[in-house]
């Protein structure tokens, strides 16, 4: 997917995947079956907005100004293309 | 020991009962009685201490986990405890209803395992009639919003059907697939020589697998793992003694591998008389084999101990006789042998018929258990 057609989109966590605090091991996991990956702060800064309820496009303004920072599109664009890939996450 | 992480996958065997009598099951030969299983409250407080000490991943299993009447409570409990939780099962023991329920509780997944595509070799080495039932069970899953795991153990009765397996799976539209080889341990140590593919086999269902993945990407997952008698080199078996995988028995026996309870020379806590943190941290047996300092040649000294922790234990023990010994799956074991010898039996057809199928059941085991 091209990255102006995927700033349209309105990305969610993918059925079956479940993100979590885990307070023993100290960060957000996505638990899926049989399954468990460990996220960095950023990864899950990024997940909590998919709710598939808004855009990639206003998704990312919401990060750029809850971190008072700019030109992060790039930066989140890779990664829900990376998510998707994965299976973390359906657009 | 200070530097021991928290264990992250619960398995929760709640039953070795089981209607169905797979001759592959990797469960103990000896199984535990139902008078000797763990009751609700029990199973509970287990969860509990699990989850305190930082499990996050929850199977139930078994046996046939759904033989317990009160397998929806243990799952909303574990919901309410933050579990993901995974419902590991034949499909025999549920309908309808009960997928529904379970949802309603919290499940999270269902893995449905099959013994093959097709009803006549599936219900023969399921020693009952199943197929039908996993059918419909399947469609029910889907039909709730699960997402679904089919599971195939493979071995030499079912092997060349690896293809047909994976045209059911996407017929049902399973979200995974586990070509799972089959691990020889207790059924499956005894039923070895029935089971053990031949090199040829495992190549051509590795190049199915190959070719499915390749044209479902991104559609249906699939996992085939080569198994280790064939590879020259050991498995870390659940990712390392007492690093993440923390089993409990029927019994309350917990364990560091499901297989582990048939090794010699350790005392295993019983969940009972201890507590999870004790057993987990501080237990001799979950320290028997952490790390490495307990490892001989050629494991002590080998670039790879690290990735594979020198196998699995019991693999070591029942083929060379000391569970200190690395895997006799691994090339640089001097007992390496002994696997090279099954493979070969197998590779000239020598095997098999002079001792007949052991299907798993209550009266086998006692037959086994007394012998």
């Amino acid at each position: 997917m091209t990255v102006p057609s995927l700033l349209s989109t309105q990305p969610r966590i993918s059925p079956g995947y479940r993100l979590q605090w885990e307070e023993v091991q100290q960060c957000y996991v996505l638990l899926y079956p049989e399954g468990m990956v460990q996220l960095n702060e950023s990864a899950a800064d990024i997940l909590k907005y998919c709710n598939g309820e808004q855009d990639l496009a206003h998704i990312i303004t919401e990060l750029e100004q809850a971190f008072n920072e700019s030109n992060l599109t790039d930066d989140i664009v890779n990664f829900i293309a990376d998510a998707i890939e994965r299976g973390w996450l359906r657009v | 020991m200070s530097d021991v992480r928290p264990p992250l996958w619960l398995l929760a065997e709640v039953t070795h009962s089981c209607p169905l009598q797979c001759p592959y099951c990797s469960n103990p030969v000896s199984l535990v009685r139902k008078q000797d299983e763990l009751n609700t409250e029990e199973w509970l407080r287990v969860l509990y201490e699990a989850r305190q000490l930082g499990a996050a991943q929850l199977g139930f299993s078994g046996g046939e986990p759904l033989i317990r009447n009160d397998l929806e409570i243990l799952i909303a409990e574990a919901r309410r405890l933050g579990y993901y939780t995974n419902l590991i099962t034949s499909g025999v023991g549920m309908d309808e209803e009960r997928v529904a329920a379970f949802r309603e509780h919290g499940l999270d997944h269902i893995q449905i395992s099959f013994q093959a595509d097709d009803l006549t070799t599936n219900d023969y080495l399921a020693g009952c009639k199943a197929y039908e039932k996993k059918l419909a069970m399947a469609k029910a899953v889907k039909a709730q919003g699960y997402p679904m795991v089919l599971c195939f153990v493979i071995h030499r009765q079912n092997i060349s059907q690896v293809k047909a397996m994976l045209e059911l799976a996407m017929e049902l539209n399973a979200d995974y697939v586990e070509l799972a080889t089959t691990q020889y341990e207790g059924w499956a140590l005894v039923n070895r020589d029935h089971l053990l593919p031949t090199l040829e086999q495992v190549r051509q269902a590795e190049a199915t697998a190959h070719t499915y993945q390749e044209r479902l990407r991104g559609k249906m997952k699939i996992y085939f793992v080569v198994p280790d008698y064939y590879e020259g080199r050991p498995k870390p078996c659940v990712d390392g003694w007492g690093k993440v995988f923390l089993a409990i028995a029927p019994d309350g026996v917990a364990l560091p591998c499901h297989a582990a309870r048939d090794l010699p020379n350790l005392e295993f806590a019983n969940i009972r008389e201890q507590s999870l943190e004790w057993i987990w941290y501080d237990s001799p047996t979950f320290n028997a084999f952490r790390g490495t300092s307990w490892m001989k040649e050629p494991c002590i000294s080998c670039d790879e101990r690290f990735k594979d922790y020198g196998g699995c234990r019991c693999q070591a023990f029942k083929l060379s006789g000391d569970a200190h010994n690395a895997d006799p799956t691994c090339s640089k074991s001097p007992h390496h042998e002994q696997v090279l010898k099954a493979i070969e039996r197998v590779d000239q057809a020598e095997t098999v018929s002079e001792k007949p199928l052991v299907f798993r059941n209550r009266p086998n085991a006692l037959k086994l258990t007394h012998s």
